[in-house]
């Protein structure tokens, strides 16, 4: 399968690649890892006449601390951020999501912001960014924005990146000290998550003190499992007190029905493995 | 078109090239690296993996013009002068394919995984390969033969029920 023909751009810049991006218009996609967009232009699901690829940016790699945030560049390859410190430290739930991405060749050329802004509802990277309340910095020819996640994710592959815009990077508060654990449900190792759970947990004198839960699949976009964050607070960590609480994991979710599973599978699953995650970034 | 200018197997090449082309079309047609094959076209495979700059990647899911100015090894360059890599030996001592049509993936990938990991478990290399299909099933004398670069002697755990005649 060989994709249609495009022009190509491979700009060294944030400010060369908006105004090619602005000069191009509509007409252009945007190429970070290309994990995703390649098998997309191969099977001319797209047919851009314009690709610009930011793999040459230098500016946009790289993992840094700033304050209370650690901050990702967006072309940061899923293989940079599973060797970062950092993240290991304060955003763990993230490094455990990305372990599951794929297989190691896909995550040495699969950005985190390319997978972000692709926003595939079955990605892994989507649930533990909005766990961790991420920020999302998007720059345009007018500057910088900064999007909180509950704004980020739109709908089935759509984000509040605008046309014209870039996503630049991603700033996770820091969750140090939290426990994490991303349960991902699938039929072959390396493929879509049919369901999957992010879990970051703090846990007090052994019982559950702040619980973020992010639900791969399970709607369009990725989902907050919001009922299930309340209900954990002051839940002893053991699995009874737990599987109580994650009973709800699945309201007001609209999960697809496809052929790995219904709607109805994907509301059961949810929370089997939103317990699961919970009891293993619990330490229990 | 674009001009690229590629080290493939240590040998610097520069064509004109579409946007459009594959790595992996690239290598096999513009270069004649045919022993980078392809397999599922869909990125699942991993028969067509090749190092880009010492890290593997699947060659169907980068762009030829993505490789400007980077280095690729391929299944071809990794013997010197004509003694096969250590990886490529075990493979062959093992009886580590069948066809055929997956090892060259499977070779680059077993050297990268070494390489990040030098002394896996059986566990880590089965991970390490999951991005690799052997349509063969031939996945038991791929580990081994990964463990024998790996310089373990430990033998490769029978999977649950492959025991023959013994039931517990």
């Amino acid at each position: 399968m060989i994709p249609a023909a495009f022009d190509y751009l491979a700009p060294t810049s944030v400010a060369d690649a908006l105004a090619a991006l602005a000069e191009a218009g509509d007409d252009a996609k945007v190429l970070a890892g290309g994990q995703s967009l390649l098998p997309i232009l191969r099977m001319r699901l797209s047919a851009p006449e314009k690709v610009i690829d930011l793999g040459r940016i230098e500016e946009l790699r790289g993992i840094r601390e700033d304050g209370d945030h650690i901050v990702v560049g967006a072309t940061t390859t899923y293989t940079d951020a599973l060797a970062s410190d950092l993240l290991r430290e304060h955003a763990a739930v993230l490094q455990d999501a990305i372990k599951e991405v794929a297989d190691p060749q896909i995550r040495r050329r699969g950005t985190l912001g390319g997978a972000l802004v692709h926003a595939d509802p079955a990605g892994d990277v989507g649930a533990p960014a909005l766990a961790l309340d991420t920020e999302f910095v998007i720059t345009g020819s007018a500057g910088e924005r900064t999007v909180a996640a509950a704004d980020f994710f739109q709908d089935l592959f759509e984000t509040a990146v605008g046309e014209g815009e870039l996503l630049t990077a991603i700033r996770i508060p820091k969750h140090t000290g939290w426990g994490a654990h991303y349960e991902k449900f699938v039929r072959v190792s390396h493929q879509w998550s049919i369901v999957a759970v992010a879990a970051t947990i703090r846990v007090e004198g052994g019982s559950i003190a702040e619980a973020r839960i992010g639900l791969t699949n399970m709607g369009s976009t990725p989902l907050r499992a919001t009922a299930v964050e309340s209900a954990l607070v002051g839940v002893a960590a053991t699995d009874e007190a737990v599987r109580e609480a994650c009973a709800a994991a699945a309201e007001g979710t609209n999960p697809p029905s496809d052929l790995n599973g219904s709607a109805d599978y994907r509301r059961a699953l949810a929370p089997i493995l939103t317990r699961r995650a919970v009891l293993a970034a619990a330490g229990a | 078109m674009t001009r690229i200018t590629v080290t493939v197997d240590g040998t610097s090449y520069s064509d004109e090239v579409e946007p459009r082309m594959l790595l992996v079309h690239y290598l096999r047609e513009a270069v004649g690296k045919t022993g980078t094959v392809i397999g599922c076209d869909t990125s699942n495979c991993g028969a067509c993996t090749v190092h880009l700059d010492g890290r593997s990647v699947k060659s169907c899911n980068v762009l030829a013009v993505q490789a400007d100015g980077h280095e690729v090894t391929t299944i071809e360059g990794i013997a010197v002068n004509g003694e096969l890599h250590p990886m490529q030996k075990a493979f062959h001592e093992c009886h580590a394919l069948q066809c055929g049509y997956c090892t060259p993936g499977m070779i680059l990938q077993a050297i990268d995984v070494l390489n990040e990991n030098p002394h896996p478990s059986e566990e880590e290399i089965r991970v390490g390969l999951e991005g690799n299909l052997c349509r063969c099933t031939g996945y038991h004398n791929i580990v081994k033969a990964v463990q024998q670069v790996a310089g373990q002697d430990s033998p490769v755990e029978q999977p649950e029920g492959a025991t023959a005649g013994v039931q517990s």
